[in-house]
């Protein structure tokens, strides 16, 4: 009787195993880190909607998802947090013609922990000796990074807040320094100061204008094993539903015309 | 070279030859101690001092950061008093990479010290020395080649730590990015030729590092 429980056993997993491998491949999902709440809910609606699909995620900065896929990672769909990454995939021939289209907006912003005394109400506050250390994702591979660098060079404040300044892997990581109270400020977008409303809270907003437009391109990846699949999740970020979804995490809806 | 990778280099050997002074000066009295001792907390302090070698570097840079961090619980006093905080600083990658290190000094040291021969300090006990020159001047001694070589393994660990010091230390551009954190960049902003150079660097120091231990522990055996 043992034996035969056991032979079941076994007949099972293996049914199991072959049934995986005959559903449809995961879709492969590489984003910018700070759409990782909205993604990942966006992507339970999609796996929802349509059966047999399921999607993996691989979260990072921008710059070393771009890096990633250079080096020929299996990823489907990719979403950036600046033009820039993904201009120089398009470049490369790396993104299929066609599929590339903005889904949102974002706004910088400057945070302090929640609970700190320290007062900074302008960026020529962030000179001063009360404000210790800042954090701000590493420009060669962070959009946030690259855009706190562009806003601060603008206000000619880069160079002098350079003894100041700490680096972080991605932005929420930044985030995360800020909210451990590691560092007195950071920059970060305002979506991610509101993911952690709790542990942290805003300082200012640096100018609009200081800085290029915070846009996330979304892109089906050159050799996607799920073509299909991947511009159907495009399509659903920039859907009514999506894009509510999207506004409600604070994101912007996309400027006409831009890509 | 670009001069952020010559500036990793630099700080790579300084936090290394820091790291292995305080392993020496904390990790040998550890190491005799449990080689020769016993006392209420051996197994503990055994344990601790093992850690290191088992968990992954993350798990240890994560409790640095509850013990120093900024509102941790050594951290946060230190703060309040003085306003200075270790994080993102290079004496961060200093313990981190002290931490990380100090089980294969204190693994080496103390196997070296217990293969002593006891009757050498018994006899220099009956001659009137005490046990702190005992230590000093027999026991030690004697164990030179063991202990130069778990210094040689503790530098070669501390010149290579990566995920403790990213967590306690960050990876800030000549103040505590090391030659570790700097090939992750390289490679992560696809300088393929800096990573290079610096991965052959590295191999290089960590070769002779081994032989050199080889040479002692033969010596030592």
């Amino acid at each position: 009787m043992r034996a035969i429980g056991r032979n079941l056993c076994v007949l099972g997993l293996v049914l199991l195993a072959t049934a995986g491998s005959a559903a449809a491949q995961p879709i492969t999902v590489s984003a910018a880190i700070s759409t990782k709440d909205v993604v990942s809910e966006l992507g339970r609606g999609f796996a929802a909607s349509h059966p047999g699909a399921t999607l993996l995620y691989n979260w990072g900065s921008s710059g070393s998802l771009q890096k990633q896929i250079e080096a020929s990672a299996p990823i489907d769909v990719f979403i950036s947090a600046a033009a820039l990454q993904m201009d120089a995939l398009e470049a490369r021939r790396l993104i299929v013609p066609g599929t590339r289209k903005v889904i949102a907006r974002n706004l910088l912003t400057v945070i302090k922990p929640a609970d700190s005394r320290v007062d900074i109400v302008k960026p020529g506050d962030l000179l001063e000796a009360r404000v210790g250390r800042i954090v701000v994702g590493n420009p060669r591979t962070v959009p946030a990074g690259q855009y706190a660098e562009e806003s601060l060079r603008a206000l000619g404040l880069w160079d002098r807040l350079q003894p100041k300044l700490v680096f972080a892997e991605d932005v929420r990581q930044a985030l995360e320094y800020v909210a451990r109270g590691e560092v007195d400020a950071g920059f970060v977008y305002t979506t991610d100061a509101a993911a952690r409303g709790r542990a942290v809270k805003e300082a200012f907003r640096p100018a609009e204008d200081s800085y290029r437009p915070v846009v996330y391109p979304a892109a089906v990846v050159a050799g996607a094993r799920q073509p299909a699949l991947a511009a159907a999740f495009i399509d659903l970020l920039l859907s009514r539903e999506g894009q509510a979804v999207l506004s409600r995490h604070g994101f912007q809806p996309p400027p006409a015309g831009t890509r | 070279m670009s001069p952020d990778s010559i500036s990793a280099l630099r700080l790579s050997l300084q936090v290394a030859v820091a790291a292995t002074a305080l392993n020496a000066l904390v990790g040998i009295p550890i190491a005799y101690a449990l080689a020769r001792r016993r006392f209420w907390g051996r197994s503990l302090v055994d344990l601790l001092v093992t850690l290191p070698l088992i968990l992954p570097p993350t798990v240890v840079g994560y409790y640095l950061i509850v013990l120093l961090g900024r509102r941790g619980v050594l951290g946060a006093p230190l703060y309040q008093l003085t306003g200075w905080t270790v994080a993102f600083t290079w004496y961060a990658a200093v313990i981190a990479a002290t931490v990380m290190a100090l089980p294969l000094l204190v693994r080496t040291v103390r196997a070296a010290i217990e293969s002593v021969d006891r009757d050498l300090e018994r006899a220099a006990y009956t001659l009137g020395r005490s046990e702190l020159r005992t230590a000093l001047e027999v026991t030690l001694p004697l164990a030179r080649n063991g202990i130069l070589a778990g210094l040689v393994l503790a530098f070669a660990r501390a010149l290579g730590e990566f995920g403790a010091t990213l967590m306690l230390a960050g990876n800030i551009p000549g103040r505590t990015a090391t030659v570790p954190l700097s090939i992750y960049t390289a490679v992560q902003t696809g300088e393929s030729a800096e990573a290079l150079a610096l991965v052959a660097v590295l191999t290089a120091l960590s070769c002779l590092v081994l032989i050199a231990a080889n040479r002692l522990g033969a010596r030592a055996a």
